[in-house]
């Protein structure tokens, strides 16, 4: 039977049933019923966060680091607007989450009323859906399948609208039973006569390649199981996108790194050879492929996606199978099983002959210093203390960013939590809050930037008072470090506007928020401090001072392919020359 | 787009929604937001009871581009389904226009016999004036109303485009192969 309930209260029963332990929000007048729904009741715990854009940040960490949908509050106006970086960033990195806003009542809508803005307008381009709910009777339904539409096929943030009017009347509630989408129906299962014509491609590979990305992630546990099987079974090597990055595991041999723009030299040189590249859940982002037209000369290429818009958007490929990764991977098994498939043992033999002497190259190398601290160093060292821990990373965006993937290796999905697509500065303290309160007992990390971590500090305090001992482990280099590298390389080494000037003094500053600070300033220093970060139960801010002048590499500059990267130990002046063609690239 | 030196092709293209609001700003949206070419769009609800509208557009763009926004507009939630009419080849267009010619004398009698010529009727007359509606192709109306221009052309109302399959086959029936949605 369907209760009768005000709206207000039926978002709380629709986040109960959806199984919602935990929102991220902040108040305001056009939600204020909502919040007196949720202060009359036990089971959803409400996280008040400093800044909207960090409810959105720390439910896009919750649901990466769980595979749940992520929960955010917001009043209207200045409240959506700025989770409007958060709902984008969710957007381009494919994460499901349900973002409740308020509204004006009804009968103001247009008319400039205080604290209105046009939600659903200038949320349609950065969300995967969203609606305006005009009639209390349609709430309910609306709701749950928000989650839905959150939750199914590519995943995606999702806004609902609700003006304080509709938050007052009182409706029938329906449950969450049989609530799918009228007609969203995303296709799981990929077409077995192009999964068959895959098989036989793979199996008749002389040089392949496995390149996969953040769709394995999100396809849940199983799709990295089946992953890591295809992999043995075929012998093949494997690199990922900085999204797929602990899909499959990092010891294991057959793993090259991370592909891509500051990826390993093998990865991007097997991509580069291969004749044959199965790319499971990945999209031909520009990050990856370096200049288009120079991408992979010689190969045939099989693309999995549960978005059917992902495939042949960016590279032409020969088979493309639109389905869920882990469907896909399960029916290329049982297919290579039945069918008796087998690798061409030599040809195999020879082409990781190949990948050995690229390997060799040792492209990730760096001088080494004993008297300051060297990023890669340091990231080194984080890893090695907390190797052996139940350990999650999440990070800013920047170098730092760049050499945690490169250094810090993950054997776990989930674990890897970065704002790949946006590339936002800011992301990685609050999404750190999201994950603390999702594994209240694991360790969460956040690689910081100086600069970054500025961006979104005022999670300090929502950490301190929820009493979440995350770590802010800044590389402080004093600078935009990343768009100090793209100035040395493409602007003649004038160093616009990113130095960071006038920094806090981070120790004090987690002071001032309740919180430890430690600094570190000697190689020599850092095991010892690294060990008492982790040793406090509270939030830490560890300002890790190093080298200023650090530069990430390899590097494939804008408008190069593969085979024409830089690599550090190498980088001389002429290697820094980029064509007109590449500046412009972002 | 990328592959910069393919040739461009004009495709039209059926897309069924459902008819709930801001489903359009969504379908323009996508081409401002993406980059594509809208030549013509045409709106209506075609199915009360189910609330569907359909949506025609006439785009052009390289042929990867088309299955790109065949692909996009497929990923819009409320979007059924959407049918690349040009690809199945026997596909009839039709455009309506209103258009509006002054004039006295020989012009008059000169619009007059052009219209009938192109099967255009009178819809509303003035002692100086005439409305014609004409039906057809867009190249037909684009000829009309160039004839028209010297005889007193004052202004033109045109509806844009709607197109539909030849043949028994509904929209339904036209199965695209690669659509995320669909049962
Ligand atoms: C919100 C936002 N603004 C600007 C940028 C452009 N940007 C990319 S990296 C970077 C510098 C980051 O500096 P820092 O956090 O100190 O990291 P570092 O590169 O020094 O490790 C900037 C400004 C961005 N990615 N996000
Ligand atoms: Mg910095």
């Amino acid at each position: 039977m369907a209760k009768e309930m005000n709206g207000a209260e039926m978002v709380v029963q629709a986040l109960m049933d959806q199984g919602v332990e935990v929102i991220f929000g902040y108040p305001g007048g056009a939600v204020l019923p909502i919040y007196d729904a949720i202060f009359q009741q036990e089971k959803i715990r409400h996280i008040l966060v400093r800044h909207e854009q960090g409810a959105v940040h720390a439910a896009e960490g919750y649901a990466r680091s769980t595979g749940k949908v992520g929960c955010v509050l917001v009043t209207s106006g200045p409240g959506a607007t700025n989770a409007v970086t958060g709902l984008t960033d969710a957007l381009m990195d494919s994460i499901p989450i349900v973002c409740l806003t308020g509204q004006v009542p009804t009968h103001l809508i247009g008319n400039d009323a205080f604290q209105e803005c046009d939600t659903v307008g200038i949320t349609r381009p950065c969300t995967k859906h969203n609606y305006l709910v005009k009639n209390v009777n349609d709430l309910s339904r609306v709701l749950h399948e928000a989650f839905y539409v959150a939750a199914n096929g590519r995943p995606g943030p999702v806004v609902v609208d609700i003006p304080k009017d509709v938050q007052f009347a009182t409706g029938a509630y329906a449950g969450p039973k049989n609530v799918q989408h009228k007609t969203y129906r995303p296709k799981l299962k990929g077409d077995i006569e192009k999964i068959k014509a895959a098989v036989e491609l793979l199996a008749g590979a002389k040089r392949p390649v496995i390149y996969s990305g953040g769709g394995v992630i999100n396809s849940g546990r199983e799709a990295g199981h089946l992953l890591r099987e295809l992999v043995a079974l075929t012998g093949f090597p494997i690199t990922s996108t900085l999204m797929g990055l602990g899909a499959f595991p990092a010891a294991n041999p057959q793993w090259l790194g991370m592909l891509g723009m500051h990826g390993t030299y093998e990865a991007n040189m097997t991509m580069h050879g291969c004749d044959v590249m199965l790319c499971v859940g990945a999209r031909f982002d520009d990050r990856i492929t370096g200049r288009l037209d120079a991408f992979s000369p010689g190969s045939k290429r099989i693309h999995i996606d549960i978005d059917p818009s992902s495939i042949n958007k960016n590279v032409k490929v020969d088979i493309g199978i639109v389905g869920d990764c882990g469907h896909v991977l399960e029916d290329i098994i049982r297919l290579w099983r039945s069918s008796g498939a087998q690798v061409d043992k030599k040809a195999l033999g020879a082409w990781w002959g190949q990948i050995d002497k690229w390997r060799a190259r040792n492209s990730l190398a760096y001088r080494p210093s004993n008297e300051v601290i060297k990023p890669q160093y340091a990231i080194q060292r984080l890893y090695e203390a907390t190797r052996d821990r139940d350990c999650y990373i999440t990070t800013e965006v920047g170098q730092h960013q760049m050499w945690a993937a490169q250094f810090f290796r993950f054997e776990e999905p989930n674990r890897w939590m970065t704002s790949g697509g946006l590339g936002t500065m800011g992301y990685g303290l609050p999404a750190a809050v999201g994950v603390q309160l999702a594994h209240p007992k694991s360790l969460v990390i956040d690689i910081a930037g100086e600069a970054s971590v500025l961006m979104t500090m005022q999670e300090m305090s929502t950490a301190v008072q929820y009493r979440l001992p995350i770590k802010i482990f800044i590389l402080n280099n004093q600078y935009m470090g990343m768009v100090r590298q793209w100035q040395e390389l493409l602007h003649g080494g004038r160093y616009s506007e990113s130095y960071s000037h006038a920094l806090p003094d981070f120790v004090k500053l987690a002071e001032a928020y309740h919180a430890v600070g430690i600094r570190c300033e000697k190689p020599g220093d850092l095991d010892r401090a690294i060990k008492e970060m982790i040793d406090v139960d509270k939030p830490v801010i560890f300002d890790c001072v190093v080298d200023q002048n650090e530069n990430c590499f390899p590097m494939i500059p804008g408008g190069r392919a593969h085979n024409e990267m830089i690599l550090g130990d190498s980088a001389g002046p002429e290697d820094m020359h980029v064509s007109d063609e590449g500046k412009i690239m972002v | 787009m990328l592959m910069k030196n393919e040739p461009t092709e004009r495709h039209t293209l059926a897309v069924l929604v459902d008819n709930e609001p801001g489903v359009l700003a969504r379908v323009i949206g996508l081409f401002s937001g993406r980059g594509y070419n809208i030549d013509s769009l045409t709106v209506s609800e075609t199915e009360h009871e189910k609330h569907l509208s359909r949506i025609t557009i006439v785009t052009t763009g390289t042929p990867m581009v088309i299955e790109q926004i065949r692909n996009q507009l497929e990923r819009l939630v409320p979007v059924h389904r959407v049918v690349d009419l040009t690809v199945h080849g026997a596909t009839i267009e039709r455009e309506l226009a209103m258009v509006k010619v002054r004039g006295r004398g020989d012009h008059r009698v000169e619009a007059l016999r052009l219209a009938d010529a192109f099967r255009a009727r009178v819809i509303d007359a003035t002692t100086e004036s005439f409305v014609f509606e004409i039906t057809g192709r867009s190249d037909k109306i684009d000829q009309f109303v160039g004839l028209m221009l010297p005889l007193g052309l004052v202004e033109v109302s045109r509806t844009g485009v709607v197109a539909i399959g030849r043949g028994p086959e509904g929209m339904q029936g036209r199965a695209e192969g690669s659509a995320g949605l669909g049962s």
